[in-house]
């Protein structure tokens, strides 16, 4: 059964439509493999190669892929909540009711968005750790630590703004709250202040505008910043992994060197 | 004939350099303005936002020795002694609403524990300013109106009404 699969599956390769769109042919030969990540769209911004012993969960703990994960059940829940909500006062506060109590499966998808976003900022902080203690951050991979730190700072902001789209009470003071803590900014705090509500008080233009943030402009930056970090992990070597650093090859190297000379 | 890379004006910039300067400069100058058009768009010329000026009513609505919320507001009208006076009920840490405590006799922050005293003086609390005066007045109807606006010295002599 598996090899007529595989047969058939290795016919549809050889057809002009398969090569038309993935180009390379069939076999698994190491450059045919390689070729797989590296013409493809999605894949090329990764290693073509990667070492098996960065595959294993001890490695990484996936907490990047898991992050990547959560941001992709939050576009995917996100999109069709889209389609039931009015970013207008007082209707965002009705439409995320109906949501939850109207629409099939609005409940699901909107706690589904909410615990993936709570997910997604918890293993942000989790990546950054690892990354830390297992000492990832040092060059030449410095930059894309700050890749990352933008990354957190989209991250919490898009966690801010989605926080003011239910329209309650809760959503309300901690936008009043969050958007104060702006202000305390020397000299151009109120100016921030003021054109981050688009007004003086969180009302209809702070609704509006924390929308077209949350659901567009941060987004977009997310995925913009996304790609260069997981780019940047292939230009700067790959995974971080000990064992095969410059340095701890040099100073073994340099240990068998003189072990020899003994 | 002049030096090939020199103009011909004859001095030290080239026939491309000089371009080069110019559609950079003229694409600075586009930039700034750019920036400068996304600016003034962001701010809003327009604001729907409600009147500062608050028609509080009738002050015989306010019995003597009474601190009244006004939660839509946001503004105290208290009645003492010396006349009407109106104080701001947003807290100045960042931006609660407070509530009067009748039986503390205080003003008390929900959020961060911020207290003031009627007069709006600070007790305690991270608020970093007592709470401001507002401006008020009785209007030719005899109701009493409050400017949210306008900050008053606080317990000054015109800051309060009197009826």
């Amino acid at each position: 059964m598996a090899k007529t699969v595989d047969r058939y599956f290795g016919d549809l390769q050889q057809t002009r439509l398969w090569r038309s769109i993935f180009r390379s042919g069939p076999g698994s030969s190491t450059l045919k493999r390689a070729l797989v990540i590296q013409q493809n769209v999605f894949l090329h911004l990764f290693s073509t190669k990667v070492r098996t012993r960065m595959l294993s969960f001890s490695a990484t703990w996936y907490l990047g892929t898991l992050t990547l994960g959560t941001f992709l059940i939050l576009v995917a829940t996100g999109i069709p909540l889209m389609l039931y909500y009015h970013p207008s006062a007082p209707q965002a506060y009705a439409d995320t009711k109906d949501l939850q109590f109207v629409v099939s499966s609005g409940m699901f998808l909107r706690n589904l968005h909410r615990w993936s976003a709570h997910a997604m900022v918890f293993l942000v902080f989790a990546h950054m750790f690892k990354v830390f203690y297992r000492g990832a951050y040092r060059p030449p991979r410095e930059f894309n630590w700050v890749i990352g730190v933008v990354l957190l700072l989209i991250t919490l902001l898009l966690s801010y703004t989605g926080y003011l789209l239910p329209w309650d009470q809760l959503a309300y003071w901690a936008i009043t709250v969050g958007s104060n803590i702006a202000s305390a900014v020397p000299v151009i705090g109120d100016k921030i202040h003021f054109l981050l509500l688009g007004g003086h008080a969180v009302n209809a233009n702070a609704l509006l505008r924390f929308y077209v943030l949350h659901c567009m402009i941060l987004p977009l930056a997310a995925m913009f910043f996304v790609a260069i970090h997981f780019w940047r992990i292939r230009k700067d070597g790959g995974l971080y992994n000990h064992d095969s650093e410059p340095a701890t090859v040099r100073a073994k190297m340099i240990g068998s060197a003189v072990k020899e000379t003994n | 004939m002049a030096d090939e890379k020199n103009g011909p004006l004859g001095n030290d910039l080239s026939r491309r350099q000089f371009f080069t300067k110019l559609g950079l400069g003229s694409l600075s100058i586009a930039a700034v303005g750019t920036a400068a058009f996304s600016y003034q768009y962001l701010e809003p010329n327009v604001l729907y936002e409600p009147s500062p000026v608050v028609n509080a009513g009738k002050p015989d609505r306010y019995p003597l020795d009474s601190v009244t919320l006004d939660v839509n507001n946001g503004i105290y009208i208290i009645h003492s002694a010396e006349g009407y006076f109106s104080i701001s009920a947003v807290c100045t840490h960042l931006g609660c609403l407070t509530a009067w405590k009748q039986e503390l006799g205080l003003i008390a922050c929900p959020c961060h524990g911020s207290k003031f005293e009627q007069s709006g003086k600070k007790i305690e609390g991270p608020a970093p300013k007592p709470l401001p005066w507002k401006r008020v007045w009785i209007n030719d109807d005899g109701d009493l109106l409050v400017d949210r606006s306008t900050d008053v010295p606080a317990l000054a002599r015109d800051s309060f009404v009197r009826v």
